[in-house]
């Protein structure tokens, strides 16, 4: 009876765990915008303020959001678009149309976007216009009908707002905003971009018609307030079914966020990229470790994901080489100390190599010129080392110049963890200039 | 679990940590992972067997074969298309022009397919052919989750770091993953893995020992040490097979099979013979020595004249001009030994590469070469345009000079010279229609040039500037 009982109650356990992971993996990697605003409270207003002015008085807008990459413009917009959708007259009225700099790459693909999306393909039929600003005034005047005078507002929203500025002869957004600024139809231009100099991409006509309102998100949270985002980030919903293991889940991310080691890691973090998408992914590496046996998050789990988020990957890559390679990396280390990193030939490299095995290698076996190639030419495949210029019939491929793409240190580190290493390699590497 | 496991061997805690980002099959999980490792470090390998045993709906995608950005999106949606058996659409090919249609027909095609309440994954082999094609490919590809609002995710394989493919205004990060290298262990583990069934697994153990202690240092690759484990397993049985040595007999098997293990090096190794040849010569038992690579062919068989025209060409590549003087004239004068020995290793012609030589210069230092080896009547121009060579350096007046006496001389010569340009042992440096006449490169190797050079009895060594 009472072993029933405790199934029933791990089959819960285990749906609970299921559920958990359900909310929080879709609050990581699908970035549902529910949270709260930190630090750009203002920007939030600004941009509501506008869109109601479109929205509700008819106002026509244009403006720019910009920030770096995961600074939370996408996030802003869509609350701000939701918020605007909950009033019943913006809901009947408003259309929305939202463009991608990355899917529609030219003017035309991104007209006929445009068409589908004011689900005006039926009324556009197979006519053919002349131009492009006749098409959208077209299109724009299709909303007129019924027994409204003015025609609904319509919000543009331009995601990579910067890949449309490089559309031939900016087109799309000479006319957009040539509409927002003439008194036809209400219309909202709102651009989302991670370029701080956007305004010097466009064109003088273009810029000229854009009303030059600019909201700024710079990631301008102190590392108190980001401890706070992350107890935030990991806490369970008040409307979560199972009422005891939320008190009980989020007791822990209270003693998480207290705990010192954690807030090391979150510093350490904090330090290396201030927007919360890395956050994001540090916190879902630590949710995977979550099964029906270990129901918690646990420091280790920060640590564990801190230190893979932060591998140096070359120094990985190197780790795999073999010892001829390695070799190879030396000699080219050594002939950058010599000639202050002047390109050199594959050539010179080997003939750094003969001198090793003459004088010093006694685990080395001097291997032949082509196996030497194959394992030069590996390390270009990897891209270790670079051709300064390109293949040309003329060069053979002993003598052409190439570069090497790691450092001093990066060389030394590498050696200090790669396996079995042999002795003498590593005096070679570890020694100066004292073949001159 | 257990199939699992025993299909991808030492792979254990990359395909656990896999199945926790996986998550169950409603999960959201990362829009994009980023997996990196070294070639035959079992990346394309763990990601194939691990959607097929956990029947995760996938497509994968090599991006070697759908080079441009229109295969490769109608590549995932047919294969999309595909993924439940029973229904007849797999016949039909799906068009997709840009990715704007893609997103849209991926919709549609999820939705048909009845997988649009399961993660579906995207796996792109070979990722790093991904930057040479459009540029918006990448990024896209890496937001596909956010694009499509799908549960969707991009799983991108390759052996290039991440670093190398950000783009010049960033993008959305995936999740980097690294698949380490396998250590000589595990080398060992999963090469004994596939030891034919007449032989003891020990014995075949001992093999892959003997076998990585020659190609470890040179080569971590698997496939590699897997094809050559396959190719020379029969010579190492040899022994055993005819009665020579029983199995255990490590010393004799080791002695059998090590020169041979050698020979593979310069050979099966660099792909200088193909297999099929090398297996052929194992069974043949000829003597090794008699191998031909690739590269042998190269040795062709020059005309006596296209020989020395050769020599003289290498000569005038690797030799500065000022030093033409010693080495060519029959009286030169003194040369200030000081100017003479400076010379830097750096700055040693052998390590930096031919340098291109005007026609002139090599027919002079032909004719001084080849004086005393050819009719008289050819000895006084020769020594006629030397002088004048050296004592004006001025190409106009050789031309002239070669126009009146040596015309029909000078015509087969060139023909022998454009015939070394067509082998490729001389390249021609510059356009056609120079003014001041072609300039050619030697492209030959010195043991090439020094081989050429015994054949004619000639001592190349002691013209050479870098070995004075």
């Amino acid at each position: 009876m009472s072993s029933r009982k405790s199934k029933n109650s791990n089959l819960k356990h285990g749906e609970c765990i299921s559920q958990v992971q359900r909310i929080l993996r879709e609050r990581f990697c699908h970035q549902i915008p529910k949270g709260n605003l930190f630090g750009v409270q203002a920007q939030y207003k600004h941009l509501i303020e506008l869109l109601k002015r479109t929205a509700i008085h008819g106002e026509s807008n244009s403006a720019l959001i910009i920030g770096p990459r995961g600074s939370g413009k996408t996030m802003i917009l869509n609350q701000a678009l939701e918020e605007l959708m909950e009033i019943k007259q913006v809901r009947e009225n408003v259309l929305q149309v939202h463009l991608n700099g990355l899917l529609q790459t030219n003017d035309k693909i991104a007209l006929k976007e445009i068409t589908k999306q004011l689900c005006l393909e039926n009324v556009v039929g197979d006519k053919i216009f002349g131009t492009f600003a006749e098409n959208l005034s077209f299109l724009l005047e299709a909303l007129k009908k019924g027994d409204r005078t003015t025609s609904c507002p319509v919000i543009f929203i331009l995601d990579e707002f910067d890949l449309f500025a490089h559309h031939k002869n900016q087109t799309l957004l000479y006319n957009l905003f040539d509409i927002s600024q003439s008194a036809q139809t209400p219309v909202a231009v709102i651009g989302l971009t991670c370029r701080l100099d956007i305004l010097e991409l466009l064109e003088k006509r273009v810029k000229s018609r854009f009303s030059h309102r600019q909201i700024h998100l710079m990631n301008s949270f102190s590392f108190s307030q980001y401890l706070k985002i992350f107890k935030e980030q990991l806490t369970l919903p008040e409307a979560f079914p199972d009422k005891h293991f939320t008190e009980k889940w989020n007791e822990t991310v209270q003693g998480l966020s207290e705990d010192k080691n954690v807030k090391d890691v979150l510093l350490k973090h904090f330090h290396a990229s201030k927007d919360l998408r890395s956050l994001h992914m540090l916190l879902m590496l630590a949710l995977s470790h979550i099964t029906s046996s270990r129901p918690f998050i646990i420091p280790t789990d920060l640590i564990e994901a801190n230190h893979l988020c932060s591998m140096d990957s070359k120094a990985n890559i190197v780790h795999g080489l073999s010892v001829l390679e390695i070799c190879l990396l030396i000699a080219m280390k050594h002939l950058n100390d010599i000639y202050q990193d002047e390109p050199f030939n594959f050539q010179m490299v080997y003939n750094e190599f003969q001198k090793f095995i003459q004088r010093k290698a006694h685990s080395v076996y001097n291997f032949e010129k082509p196996v030497v190639m194959k394992a030069f030419e590996h390390l270009q495949q990897l891209e270790l080392v670079k051709v300064m210029e390109r293949t040309s019939v003329n060069t053979q491929r002993e003598y052409q110049l190439v570069k090497l793409l790691l450092d001093n240190n990066q060389i030394m580190d590498a050696l200090q963890k790669y396996p079995n290493c042999p002795t003498d390699v590593r005096q070679w590497a570890a020694s100066s200039l004292s073949w001159l | 679990m257990f199939p699992l496991e025993n299909a991808v061997l030492c792979r254990e805690s990359q395909v656990s940590t896999l199945m926790a980002l996986f998550g169950e099959r409603h999960h959201f999980s990362f829009p994009s992972i980023f997996i990196y490792g070294h070639t035959a470090s079992g990346k394309t390998y763990v990601m194939k067997t691990l959607m097929k045993t956990s029947e995760l709906p996938h497509v994968i995608v090599n991006c070697v074969e759908c080079f441009t950005s229109r295969i490769l999106l109608e590549h995932i949606l047919n294969q999309l298309n595909c993924l439940t058996p029973s229904k007849d659409e797999c016949t039909s090919h799906i068009a997709c022009d840009s990715f704007n249609d893609f997103v849209r027909l991926f919709k549609k095609v999820t939705q048909d397919q009845g997988v649009d309440d399961q993660t579906v994954y995207i796996v792109l082999d070979k990722a790093e052919y991904l930057r040479e094609m459009e540029a918006n490919l990448l990024p896209a590809f890496l937001r596909l989750q956010e694009l499509t609002n799908r549960n969707v995710t991009v799983i991108f394989l390759s052996q290039i770091v991440w670093e190398k493919f950000r783009p010049n205004t960033g993008c959305f990060e995936p999740f980097i993953m690294y698949f380490p290298d396998y250590s000589i262990g595990h080398l060992q583990k999963i090469l004994s893995h596939d030891h034919p069934p007449e032989y003891s697994a020990d014995f075949y153990a001992a093999y892959i020992n003997i076998l990585l202690g020659v190609f470890y240092t040179v080569c971590r690759d698997l496939k590699e040490l897997r094809h050559l484990a396959a190719l020379n397993f029969s010579k190492y049985c040899e022994p055993v097979v005819k009665g020579e040595a029983n199995e255990r007999d490590t010393r004799k098997l080791w002695r059998n099979i090590e020169p041979h293990l050698k020979k593979a090096m310069h050979t099966v190794y660099l792909r200088e013979i193909s297999s099929s040849q090398w297996e052929k010569l194992q069974q043949d038992d000829t003597e090794m020595g008699q191998l031909k690579g690739l590269s042998a062919h190269a040795h062709v068989e020059l005309p006596y004249y296209s020989k020395f025209i050769l020599i003289a060409a290498y000569l005038a590549s690797y030799n500065p001009t000022r030093t033409d003087k010693r080495f060519f004239l029959k009286h030169h004068g003194k040369i200030k030994k000081a100017s003479f020995m400076k010379k830097h290793e750096k700055t040693s012609n052998h390590l930096l590469g031919p340098k291109p030589f005007p026609l002139d210069r090599l027919l002079a230092i032909l004719y001084s070469i080849v004086d005393s080896r050819v009719a008289p009547t050819a000895n006084i121009f020769s020594q006629i345009n030397w002088i004048i060579y050296i004592s004006t350096n001025s190409t106009s007046l050789c031309l002239t000079l070669h126009s009146i006496s040596n015309s029909c001389h000078f015509h087969i010569l060139f023909i022998f010279i454009t015939s070394l340009v067509t082998l490729q042992l001389l390249t021609l440096v510059g356009h056609d229609d120079q003014l001041d006449g072609p300039k050619y490169k030697c492209t030959v190797s010195l043991d090439f040039v020094r081989a050429i050079a015994r054949t004619v009895n000639f001592d190349i060594i002691k013209y050479l500037y870098d070995f004075l």
